[in-house]
């Protein structure tokens, strides 16, 4: 565990994020899922696979905690393993965007002019698809797959960080320590990364944040369309895909998958926002 | 440093600096001369948009481009020209010969970074030395500066506006630069403050030997601080003596209307005079002196032809048609 320094601005975020309850909740939902992901084959009672037709369609009970689906696997288990899909599949996708969407931004507003053109005129293009239209056809063109997924998602939320950065970078660059660093005589490179990056943390995480979320929902609705993980290893929204069917005899099926990408999706929200909030510098006391 | 370079520390010819902006081409410094001497701290004056700054970051070679654009002219730092050298060469001498104090404390430290680490940075960027020597080194500096070394932990909002622009100069010394040009390094405080820095820019200067521009439009921190005075209009260097003789016999008359535009306390002034009009328009400057339109004793010539310096008395020289005509003003 890492102790930020006393005063120092991760600190004294973290001091306001934990006044805000909503955003505690968040993370703590958060850390528990990353937790639930990590030990998910320790955590859950039967392995994902087991089929046991016997006990096809059973409602919740102590046996199995959220039923069973129709080939007689436990969904509790299918659920905790759905979260090792989501949770990668959102983090990978997030940072391929972040970094390469980043990069992109930064060198937009850092150099400017025709650079700056180019790279956010193409950027204009991609976000004139609507998101999750780019990530099907993504994924569909590179076929099913966790990898060709990731790839997929974050390409498509890739020209939103090129924004979000090029806006925080161009602020940033015309400050004056900015000129002060080109003066020590540091290259374009060293003022990119450790000066000015630094200081557009705060969008940026903020962004990272909240985007988890919506990698989450789309990884859920490209499987849901069967482009994502293909069966029988589960994910949620394939899980929601399989169970469609039965949605009037057996909702118990649909309800579970659904809960578990909504309180997901509803926590990352939270903690975005939350972080949103503490990172603002005018509420600086 | 031998005789030579002593005298010709700092050289500057014929230096022509242009942006390109949607008005036209602001000529922002025309044709300057200007020399230092080794050890010597120099005053750089004129109002705003005369071109002190863009004259500094010509030094620095940190002329924004584009917009701007070394026109014409020559940079010599110790017989060498600043402006035939490459990227990288010019990037090891910012910071390493040539430092820069900016004009705003405030926002010319990283919110980010300790200040210690700015410091060690300037000397990580230009010296090689393990990471605690560094650190040692940059505590060495704040201490230097007046700054218990403990407090380089902190970050710059925890400092006050005097005790940052410390942290700024002791950035700008880490490397023992062999030139420091201070763009206004004390507009942005207020009074007190201001004589504290400016005596811990004089102890320094004496401390490190090195060369100084200062640039300023306060009169008094220059008669304070610089051993020679240098005075600018319209992108142009009118004016150029050691201090004692500008102060006490100013010879341009634009210098003269300087002086008289600042409160005396000893004679009994209701009213202080200006100098009529604005200077001209720099994307369109006069073909003659620029100062022609304002000076009360321009005659048709003056509009004719550039004056060059005249030297009035032995070390102090003037841009001024009258100056010569008459031996003085």
């Amino acid at each position: 565990m890492i102790f930020p320094r006393k005063n120092s601005n991760l600190y004294l975020t973290l001091l306001r994020l934990k006044r805000n309850r909503l955003a505690v909740f968040g993370l703590a939902v958060l850390v528990m899922l990353l937790l639930t992901a990590i030990f998910a084959p320790r955590i859950a009672p039967y392995h994902y696979a087991t089929q046991n037709l016997a006990d096809a369609f059973e409602a919740p009970s102590g046996k199995h905690y959220l039923g069973t689906d129709d080939f007689g696997r436990d969904i509790f288990s299918r659920i905790i393993y759905g979260a090792r899909v989501s949770t990668q599949v959102g983090l990978f996708a997030v940072s391929l965007a972040m970094i390469s969407g980043g990069l992109l931004g930064a060198s937009a507003a850092y150099y400017g002019g025709r650079i700056d053109g180019i790279i956010m005129r193409c950027m204009d293009i991609f976000m004139s698809i609507p998101q999750i239209l780019l990530a099907i056809a993504i994924a569909a063109s590179l076929g099913p797959g966790l990898l060709n997924l990731t790839i997929a998602v974050g390409v498509a939320a890739l020209p939103d960080f090129a924004r979000v950065v090029r806006g925080s970078v161009l602020t940033i660059s015309g400050q004056e320590y900015i000129e002060a660093a080109r003066c020590m005589g540091a290259s374009d490179a060293w003022i990119i990364l450790r000066h000015i990056l630094p200081n557009c943390s705060a969008p940026i995480i903020v962004q990272s944040t909240l985007r988890v979320g919506q990698a989450i929902l789309a990884t859920a609705a490209l499987s849901f369309l069967g482009l994502g993980v293909q069966p029988p290893y589960p994910e949620w929204g394939g899980m929601l895909a399989a169970s469609r069917g039965y949605v009037r005899d057996y909702a118990y099926m649909t309800i579970a998958p659904g809960l578990a990408i909504m309180i997901t999706i509803m926590a990352l929200n939270f903690l975005g926002d939350g972080l949103r909030d503490a990172m603002d510098p005018k509420l600086k006391r | 440093m031998d005789q030579q370079q002593r005298e010709n520390f700092l050289e500057i010819r014929d230096l022509y600096v242009q942006y390109h902006t949607d008005t036209g081409l602001v000529k922002a410094v025309d044709g300057l001369n200007l020399s230092l001497a080794g050890g010597e701290t120099l005053g750089l004056v004129g109002e705003t948009g005369a071109g002190k700054t863009t004259t500094a970051l010509a030094v620095m070679q940190l002329i924004a481009s584009p917009p701007g654009r070394i026109a014409g002219g020559s940079i010599f730092l110790q017989g060498e020209n600043l402006l035939k050298k490459s990227k990288e060469e010019q990037r090891h001498i910012r910071g390493g010969k040539i430092a820069m104090i900016f004009q705003d404390p405030m926002t010319s430290l990283n919110p980010v970074l300790p200040v210690q680490e700015q410091i060690a940075e300037m000397i990580r960027l230009h010296r090689k030395a393990d990471a605690d020597e560094v650190l040692k080194k940059a505590r060495d500096m704040l201490s230097l500066v007046g700054i218990r070394p403990e407090r380089g932990s902190e970050y710059p909002h925890q400092f006050s506006g005097g005790m940052k622009q410390r942290v700024v100069i002791a950035i700008a010394l880490a490397c023992n630069p062999t030139l420091l040009i201070a763009d206004e390094p004390t507009t942005a405080l207020d009074v007190t403050i201001q004589a504290q820095v400016l005596e811990l820019m004089r102890e320094l200067r004496q401390h490190f030997n090195t060369s100084t521009i200062l640039i300023s439009h306060d009169l008094g921190v220059v008669a304070e601080l610089c051993d020679s005075v240098a005075i600018m209009y319209a992108g142009r260097i009118v004016e150029k003596a050691d201090t004692k003789n500008l102060f006490r016999r100013p010879l341009h008359p634009y210098t003269q209307g300087l002086f008289r535009s600042v409160p005396d306390l000893t004679g009994n002034v209701r009213r202080l005079d200006t100098i009529a009009g604005l200077p001209p328009d720099p994307t369109n400057l006069p073909p003659g002196c620029c100062f022609a339109s304002r000076c009360n004793i321009a005659e048709p010539d003056c509009s004719r032809s550039r004056p060059s310096m005249i030297e009035g008395e032995t070390g102090h020289f003037a841009a001024c048609f009258k100056l010569g005509k008459r031996g003085g003003v």
